[in-house]
């Protein structure tokens, strides 16, 4: 987004392809952002606004690439845009037709990462640009069965018309001098730690999950809570599936620690009575704000006990997390209410495709591998084609932001020499 | 041996970054001294570590989870073999460990039992002995071949394959110890040479396929006998496909709510974790119920790395016992296992624990003997 931006404010055209029916990315997920506590959604939806409504900026959501060819300077993107049986020009974003849906709260949002629900016809969440609503063709009935009562709920209701079952997917043409890939990262998926039980227990939440139970948009309107169960005491693991050989993610997540610090601070705040464990391997505040913030949670009686837990299991109703404190040389049990996985950043399942789709390579940690690590941090092997954010790497989100710039810049020299400014794009 | 080499070159110990994951994961960490962490420090601190008057290094059970867990795959119980081949080899070591293993060298068994009844269990049941030929070798193990109890499953595996029609045979009395645990106690040099002694034996049968009664022979056979090119199963994989594959079917029903133990060398170290409890479910009328830790979080009973052969230096507390109030909240009638190690451990538990009246322990194979 932070490239598009830049690309259009520099007076050139730029195409934001976005997998998503919605812009927004993983930022819109969050809470607040560390350390500065700033709401997450609201420093976000400007951005996506100024995307939305930027002249030079042609959105294309809900969309993928499918194929490129050319080379810098002279790229031929196709761009497969997905159908949302919904006719864009008419929505309105009113929502009659998500309240009619008769799937309505029966799926899991990914958007509240399976921790609140949505229907068939849907928007990711209400922010969302651009506000067209979008029909699930996975679980609609009336795509799956050809049959939804009498007639679909969601035609019953629209008051503009706009839904269209008959839509087929569109193949666009563009013609562009540079690609910027800011593809971003997969969450760690942490099944993969059997230990730790996730799946099994639903007091058993990942950091992606947290930030929606302790958003104010979230299922929870904000509280930290399940259900009915009172919460006394809250564990955070940190490093789960980061620094670990054993799962081939050898690397640091960079932004698990002090997203920790945050939400320990955030679970401070919202049950002040709460008893706040971190266990941890090492503490890495290296950016700006961060070692003091890393201070202030301490100070707000957050525990921080070194060691890495090696295992969940329930006992009497309650969770045990099982960890030797090292500090202290023993093993201990320590309960809990809510035990929160700190999962690291990994690369995007669909990493290897688009690798291949734009003649990339990967480095050994999976990410997109940048053409020099000193020099060239955005650009890449391929002349023309640079990278932005996540997909090169874990980073947080000023990083991510300057290496959106960072492209953007790259992107802008190359246009320059061919003079194309006000006609030419990009991604 | 390799006693010219430091502790440091015999173990590859300098990944470790103290986090404590395999502490926290020991199953006797919290009830004796053994702190696998603070050892492997220790020796990188002190670049050797003397062992003398460490009790608490044959508590280990060399169950695996501190290897499994490490996120930075070091092997922190190779330290604990290589420092109890130290003691063995200074002649420092529980006198039960040291007769187990002079037992193994002499008559093949760590039990002092005498080589030539090692068979006698089979007899009247129509096994025939390996050297008349058959698809696949029993190796029956040395718990099956002597102990009243553990003889029970040997004998209902030898039903199974009866009626599975499964063309087999034993080694008889030329059946000798694997040894996974003689080299997990330390010895090395003695695992060396009765592998060497087995390898022959199975070459000279010819033997294409090897079916053990104990996860730890599996284990061994599968993992350390370098250069055995041949397809070894636990018997829970290779019942489950005569079971899938129609070659087995039952004939009874089994009203009985089961739950399953997953033996640490079957499981954690194997990865065999569904066989079992799809054998278990493919029984008529077998309610099957999950304890809470079970799979990778499973429970070790404390019967392997030659805990069969000594107590530890806490045998009061014993992780068997705490199983059953596991095995009592699931309602489970029978607490079922496949592994001998985990038999006698859970039996000698329930007795001792009174749970004996409430939980049967049985091998899947007694399971499926009375249905078939």
């Amino acid at each position: 987004m932070q490239a598009a931006l830049d690309v259009a404010d520099a007076g050139f055209k730029a195409y934001l392809v976005e997998k998503e029916p919605s812009i927004g990315g993983r930022m819109a997920q969050l809470s607040e952002t560390f350390p500065t506590l700033d709401c997450s959604s609201c420093i976000l939806t400007p951005k996506m606004v100024s995307v939305g409504g930027h002249p030079n900026i042609e959105l294309l959501t809900y969309a993928e690439v499918v194929a490129v060819t050319g080379k810098a300077g002279h790229f031929r993107v196709k761009v497969r845009k997905k159908p949302r049986y919904v006719d864009v020009d008419k929505c309105t974003g009113c929502g009659s037709c998500a309240e009619a849906c008769r799937l309505k709260d029966r799926l899991d949002s990914e958007f509240n990462m399976a921790m609140g629900k949505r229907g068939a016809a849907y928007v990711p969440f209400p922010q969302a640009v651009p506000l067209k609503y979008t029909i699930d063709p996975e679980h609609c009935l009336m795509i799956q069965r050809g049959k939804c009562g009498k007639t679909p709920a969601c035609s019953d209701a629209c008051p503009a018309g706009a839904i269209d079952f008959d839509q087929e997917p569109q193949i666009v043409d563009l013609a562009v001098e540079a690609i910027i890939v800011a593809t971003g990262f997969d969450p760690f998926d942490p099944r993969l730690k059997p230990e730790y039980a996730y799946g099994l227990y639903d007091n058993v939440i990942t950091g992606l999950q947290f930030e929606r139970l302790s958003s104010a948009s979230g299922p929870t309107y904000g509280e930290i809570k399940l259900d009915d169960r009172q919460i006394h005491d809250v564990v955070f693991i940190q490093c789960v599936g980061s620094r670990d050989r054993s799962l081939g993610n050898a690397y640091c997540s960079r932004v698990c620690c002090m997203y920790t610090a945050k939400q320990a601070h955030l679970v401070r705040e919202k049950l002040p009575d709460a008893r706040v464990t971190v266990f941890y391997m090492d503490i890495r505040a290296f950016g700006k704000g961060f070692e003091e913030f890393y201070d202030r949670v301490r100070e707000e009686q957050v525990l921080y006990r070194r060691g890495n837990p090696s295992e969940i299991y329930a006992r009497g109703g309650r969770l045990v997390v099982r960890a030797e404190d090292t500090l202290l040389g023993q093993p201990v049990e320590v309960e809990a209410d809510l035990v929160v996985l700190a999962i690291g950043l990994v690369p995007r399942a669909d990493t290897q495709a688009l690798a291949q789709l734009l003649g990339l390579s990967s480095s050994e940690d999976g990410f997109f591998q940048e053409a020099h690590p000193k020099f060239r941090p955005t650009e890449t092997d391929v002349d023309g084609v640079f990278l932005a954010g996540c997909c090169q790497g874990p980073k947080d989100i000023p990083d991510a932001v300057a290496q959106g710039k960072a492209a953007a810049a790259s992107a802008i020299v190359l246009m320059s020499r061919s003079g194309s400014q006000l006609a030419s794009g990009e991604e | 041996m390799e006693a010219e080499q430091s502790l440091l070159e015999r173990c590859d110990l300098w990944g470790c970054i103290q986090c404590g994951k395999c502490t926290g994961g020991c199953p006797v960490s919290f009830k004796t001294t053994l702190n696998i962490r603070r050892l492997v420090y220790q020796a990188l601190v002190e670049g050797e570590l003397s062992p003398d008057g460490m009790a608490e290094l044959w508590d280990c059970t060399t169950c695996g989870t501190c290897v499994l867990r490490c996120p930075k795959e070091v092997e922190p119980s190779d330290l604990i073999i290589a420092l109890r081949t130290t003691l063995v080899d200074g002649g420092v070591i529980p006198p039960s460990i040291r007769d187990a293993l002079t037992s193994v060298f002499r008559h093949g068994n760590p039990s002092l039992m005498p080589p030539d009844e090692r068979a006698d269990w089979a007899e009247g049941l129509g096994v025939k002995n390996i050297s008349e030929g058959a698809d696949t070798l029993y190796f029956v193990g040395c718990i099956p071949s002597y102990d009243d109890r553990a003889q029970k499953v040997a004998k209902a595996l030898v039903k199974v394959f009866q009626k599975a029609e499964v063309d087999f045979g034993i080694l008889g009395v030329e059946e000798k110890c694997c040894c996974n645990e003689v080299r997990r106690v330390g010895e090395e040099g003695l695992f060396e040479y009765m592998v060497e002694e087995q390898r022959e034996l199975f070459k000279g049968y010819g033997v294409q396929h090897i079916v053990t009664t104990s996860p730890h022979c599996f284990n061994t056979f599968k993992n350390e006998y370098e250069g055995l090119d041949i397809k070894v199963q636990h018997y829970t994989q290779f019942v489950a496909e005569l079971i899938e594959g129609g070659r087995l079917t039952f004939t009874g029903e089994l009203n009985k709510v089961v739950t399953y133990h997953d033996p640490c060398f079957l499981g954690k170290q194997n990865g065999v974790f569904d066989e079992p409890r799809r054998i278990l479910r493919s029984i008529p009328g077998l309610e099957f119920r999950e304890m809470d830790r079970n799979r990778d979080r499973s429970l070790c009973c404390e019967g392997g790395g030659g805990r069969m052969w000594w107590e530890g230096t806490n045998p009061e507390e014993k992780l068997a016992t705490s199983r059953f109030e596991e095995v009592l909240s699931v309602g489970a009638d029978v607490m079922a296992v496949a592994c001998p190690f985990c038999l006698l451990t859970f039996e000698l538990a329930a007795k001792a624990g009174g749970y004996d009246e409430k939980v049967q322990v049985l091998d899947i194979m007694e399971l499926v003997a009375q249905v078939i």
